[in-house]
């Protein structure tokens, strides 16, 4: 059994609760435990570095303190909480001034920081720590045929370093394959998905969101995996919106890659949630599934 | 033009001291930072242009275009960077410099949405999507959340809208202000 302090995000837990079942359903079946980090608190994300950079890292300071307690890994499964976290947890070590006045203010929850927790995102945890046998091993339904486009977004692969290339990664594309999924072609793999820009700037992350979808079915994809519940939510709820903007007639399932590896070891299908999904993705994996 | 000669160097100091601006000195003009957003096209002026006028100490120019609110934070151009700066945090610093002045381009909603942002999780702690949403679709424009009433109605329907949500502690939210607080008192990471 290999342990994990979880970190789910503000936008998986609001809006993307099947992201959160299935992850912790794959992980038991993986022999993984995903233990919660008590009383977590947003991660800040970019507006807060914005309005205030030292706040914003204390934030993350005080979820990083939390986990420190406990000692595991550290896993976010947004790819926006993974690339903050991360980010105070560079700076924590780069920059003596900015370590003093973290710890600084951290003292005044009763909470220290000694800079000791990894932060992963939860693709990295699934793809790496774990042989691809043993995933192919715990396959129970038969994907073949099925074809995916692989979408990492940006802030999963970078910046560098990253545990994987941060242009043309392969991570998700091998775990799609151990699943016994088909990957197609996705050049646009980690272009953004237009963010939060969507509430802002409408118009522009729209054009940004048809780019990913045009690629991802040009290449024969029959639905799109994420691994972030921004991207998922950009690209499954406001694909109606495209395709009013743009006069098109896109009808592409976005699922999460856990939802997809749920889907691969049978687990019963409350965790995987498809219910949950704008666009349904029943049809598509109607054709392929074979139990 | 308002730009004094003198403001060069303090304008370039004033990036240089935020996390990651320091190296904003090394850019060659190369120009593969604009090659690479995703966005350069609709900025008034593209991150390499930004750079070039913030060495000039074009400050009020800079700080007042809708260049870095567009700015995705896909980190594409730091990859590709060939000096190793890293031009989305001289977006962030470049933000975070034209709020504090009150210069903040009147063009884009970004700013908006991101004070809403840092104070919901000040005051909560956490992010609640739809509370959100719906304060900022009112803070900019009402009629602009009709808009928005489809795809809210989808995420209804699919059982994506908490309302109530999740709730902090009392003591962890109280911890959370307490540390956030202090921050505050200290001014600033720089």
């Amino acid at each position: 059994m290999r342990y994990y302090s979880y970190y789910p995000g503000c936008c998986m837990h609001d809006d993307s609760p099947m992201y959160d079942t299935s992850a912790r359903a794959v992980a038991k079946v993986l022999d993984m435990e995903l233990i919660e980090l008590e009383d977590w608190n947003c991660c800040g994300s970019t507006p807060y570095t914005v309005v205030d950079e030292l706040s914003a890292f204390c934030c993350c300071a005080r979820n990083l303190a939390l986990a420190e307690k406990r000692g595991f890994d550290l896993v976010a499964a947004c790819s926006d909480c993974y690339l903050i976290l991360n980010r105070t947890n560079q700076h924590f070590k780069e920059y003596p001034e900015i370590r003093r006045k973290i710890n600084e203010a951290l003292a005044a929850g009763g909470l220290e920081y000694r800079g000791s927790i990894r932060v992963r995102h939860i693709l990295d945890v699934f793809a790496n720590d774990i042989s691809r046998d043993e995933i192919t091993s715990k396959v129970k339904v038969d994907l073949s045929g099925l074809k995916v486009a692989p979408y990492y977004g940006c802030q999963v692969v970078r910046p560098a370093p990253s545990f994987d290339d941060v242009e043309y990664p392969q991570s998700l594309d091998r775990l799609i394959k151990s699943i016994g999924a088909e990957v197609v072609p996705f050049p646009l793999k980690t272009r953004c998905c237009g963010g939060s820009l969507i509430l802002s700037e409408e118009d522009i992350a729209l054009g940004l969101i048809r780019k990913l979808l045009d690629n991802a079915l040009s290449n024969g994809a029959e639905c799109i995996v994420t691994v972030c519940p921004f991207c998922q939510l950009n690209i499954d709820a406001y694909q109606s919106t495209v395709n009013r903007k743009f006069k098109t007639n896109y009808n592409l399932p976005i699922l999460f890659f856990t939802q997809l590896m749920g889907i691969a070891f049978g687990i019963e299908s409350k965790a995987v949630g498809l219910e949950y999904n704008v666009v349904p993705a029943d049809k598509v994996l109607a054709a392929h599934v074979r139990k | 033009m308002a730009t004094k000669v003198h403001g060069v160097t303090d304008f370039i100091q004033e990036i240089s001291a935020m996390p990651g601006g320091e190296k904003i000195n090394l850019c060659i003009q190369c120009g593969t930072c604009s090659a690479s957003c995703p966005n350069a096209n609709k900025m008034d002026y593209t991150p390499r242009e930004l750079i070039a006028m913030a060495r000039a100490g074009m400050r009020e120019e800079v700080l007042s275009s809708n260049s870095m609110w567009l700015c995705l934070s896909c980190y594409l151009c730091t990859v590709r960077c060939p000096r190793g700066i890293v031009p989305t945090y001289i977006m962030h610093a470049l933000e975070s410099l034209a709020m504090r002045h009150g210069l903040s381009s009147k063009r884009t909603r970004t700013p908006i949405l991101y004070k809403l942002f840092s104070d919901t999780v000040y005051n909560v702690g956490l992010i609640p999507r739809f509370g959100c949403m719906t304060r900022f679709y009112l803070q900019v424009n009402p009629f602009s959340a009709l808009k928005a009433v489809p795809v809210g109605l989808d995420l209804f329907r699919h059982g994506r809208i908490s309302i109530k949500g999740r709730n902090l502690k009392p003591e962890a939210k109280r911890q959370l202000q307490a540390v956030l607080d202090k921050a505050k008192a200290l001014g600033g990471a720089s």
